[in-house]
């Protein structure tokens, strides 16, 4: 069963200088959630908080039904992040614990199947092509059968058409495993691609401007009218968040959050 | 017009300056510029080299020489791996032993010896304790450095899937502290080398180191080179050896071949 996610008032600060929050935000078992915002609007600290990675300065997280175990949360960073040392097999495997060899062994071939390089295995990472190295990395973030997989802008380094073949194998893979997943990503047109859920973040401190469930058809047509209709539409609040605000804007009845239908 | 270059083997290339310089060494010898109590001629020492491995005793002062060396170096190496292990993994262990370590190795490494002979006698004891400490540091240094400065970027995969520490160094430090541990080795090798002649010259009845000293006490320079020589050979083979069997254990580096 994949697991819904909670998040209450989560805030993060380094060193006094507010980054993040509150953020409050709840999430469907099973979906793939898209976060978007610019550079430092707190989309990596909001995963790396989510991931054990960082520790949160105030607020809850709560995964599942709190009793979550590492194996049951996957992570794709930025960079593919393998091992130099291990085969592309060992680095599948590399998160897999307590299993039997022949139960690695075929959680490992699964995952590599999965990623579409199955026969991929004795190469070293130095063998393999940047679009390559990062389909290892999903590969070993799914091997554990995780039940929530967080992934931090994980085809921002691919070339445009590897990008595009590696959203066709997440929403695959989702299909496949029915993880809940929660993508950080800039591109409006993986979000819009991938997810059923987009939430938008500006700052520092980060926070949370909109809030969208654009309900396109899956996979989504990117050339469709709809598909640039919401483009337009997310372009336009952070054209509208970088103009000069108006006076109104000081006001506390400024609404931090904002719904389209 | 087609240029087509022709790779000349390294080991041929580096070949040319020993063999100008023993050209000149025959030459000098040859034209009665040096004396041959100063520098005998190559001819001398070669003929030296082939009575004392007729006579046996090339045999007994390499084995004598090389497993003073061997078990130094094991001892050396066993104890710098295991306390730049500990040191590089724990922060805690780190600030209790590495200030201790680091004024040890600040102790000219010679200035052990009177100690040494006082604790351990004048026998092998002594001097292969000499030949480790002489190993012990820069493999002790290249290790802590290395599991110290392992990538942040993969100790947080570990993190990610929730190692534990031990899990942790044994996973993901120590293998990508290898490179750094095989650069210690040699390091340590070629003190290793460096150390076990010294604790001859200082009182041996047998090995290289002795017959470097027997040389010189009896006037016979030949004899000092031609132990100079197989101080020289033994060091290039056995640093050859551990560097070949370094490049096996790193061959996943994706570095630019030299």
């Amino acid at each position: 069963m994949p697991y819904p996610l909670r998040i209450n008032g989560l805030e993060k600060s380094y060193g006094g200088q507010h980054v993040l929050g509150p953020i409050d935000l709840d999430l469907e078992a099973g979906t793939i959630t898209a976060i978007i915002g610019r550079s430092g609007s707190g989309k990596t600290t909001l995963l790396r908080c989510l991931g054990g990675l960082e520790q949160p300065t105030a607020g809850r997280i709560t995964i599942g039904d709190g009793q979550v175990s590492p194996a049951d949360i996957g992570y794709v960073f930025q960079e593919p992040r393998l091992m130099p040392w291990l085969t592309v097999a060992k680095n599948t495997g590399f998160g897999l614990a307590g299993f039997t060899k022949p139960a690695r062994d075929l959680a490992i071939a699964e995952a590599l199947e999965l990623v579409g390089l199955p026969d991929a295995g004795g190469l070293l990472p130095k063998q393999l092509s940047g679009g390559m190295a990062q389909r290892v990395a999903l590969a070993r973030a799914l091997a554990p059968h995780p039940k929530l997989i967080l992934l931090d802008e994980p085809f921002s380094a691919l070339d445009p058409f590897t990008r595009e073949q590696m959203q066709d194998h997440l929403l695959h893979l989702h299909e496949h495993y029915g993880a809940t997943m929660v993508l950080i990503t800039h591109d409006m047109d993986e979000a819009l691609a991938l997810a059923l859920r987009i939430i938008v973040l500006d700052g520092p401190p980060g926070r949370i401007i909109g809030d969208f469930s654009p309900d396109l058809p899956s996979p989504a047509d990117r050339v469709s009218a709809a598909f640039f209709a919401w483009k337009r539409r997310l372009t336009a609040l952070f054209t509208r968040q970088s103009a000069p605000p108006p006076e109104a804007a000081f006001s506390d009845q400024q609404p931090a959050q904002e719904n389209f239908p | 017009m087609t240029i087509r270059a022709r790779r000349v083997p390294g080991w041929l290339v580096g070949l040319i300056v020993p063999a100008v310089l023993l050209a000149a060494w025959q030459g000098a010898a040859a034209s009665g510029l040096v004396p041959p109590a100063i520098l005998p001629a190559p001819g001398l020492v070669i003929r030296t080299l082939a009575a004392m491995a007729q006579s046996g005793e090339m045999a007994q002062a390499l084995a004598a020489t090389g497993s003073r060396m061997l078990f130094g170096f094991a001892l050396g190496a066993a104890c710098a791996t295991v306390l730049g292990g500990l040191c590089g993994s724990s922060a805690a262990i780190r600030a209790l032993l590495d200030p201790l370590i680091q004024a040890l190795r600040s102790v000219p490494s010679l200035a052990w010896v009177p100690l040494f002979i006082l604790w351990l006698g004048i026998f092998e004891a002594s001097k292969i304790t000499l030949v480790a400490v002489g190993v012990f540091f820069p493999i002790y240094l290249n290790l802590v450095s290395g599991i110290a400065n392992v990538d942040r970027k993969l100790l947080e995969v570990g993190r990610v899937l929730g190692f534990s520490s031990w899990r942790r160094l044994v996973r993901i430090q120590l293998p990508a502290a290898l490179p750094a541990y095989v650069v210690g080795l040699r390091g340590g090798l070629g003190l290793g080398w460096m150390f076990v002649a010294a604790a001859e010259l200082l009182g041996a009845t047998n090995g290289l180191g002795f017959i470097l000293d027997d040389g010189e006490q009896t006037g016979r320079p030949e004899r000092v080179l031609a132990a100079l020589l197989l101080f020289g050979l033994c060091g290039k083979l056995t640093d050859w050896a551990l560097a070949a069997a370094g490049r096996r254990l790193v061959s996943w580096q994706d570095i630019a071949a030299a």
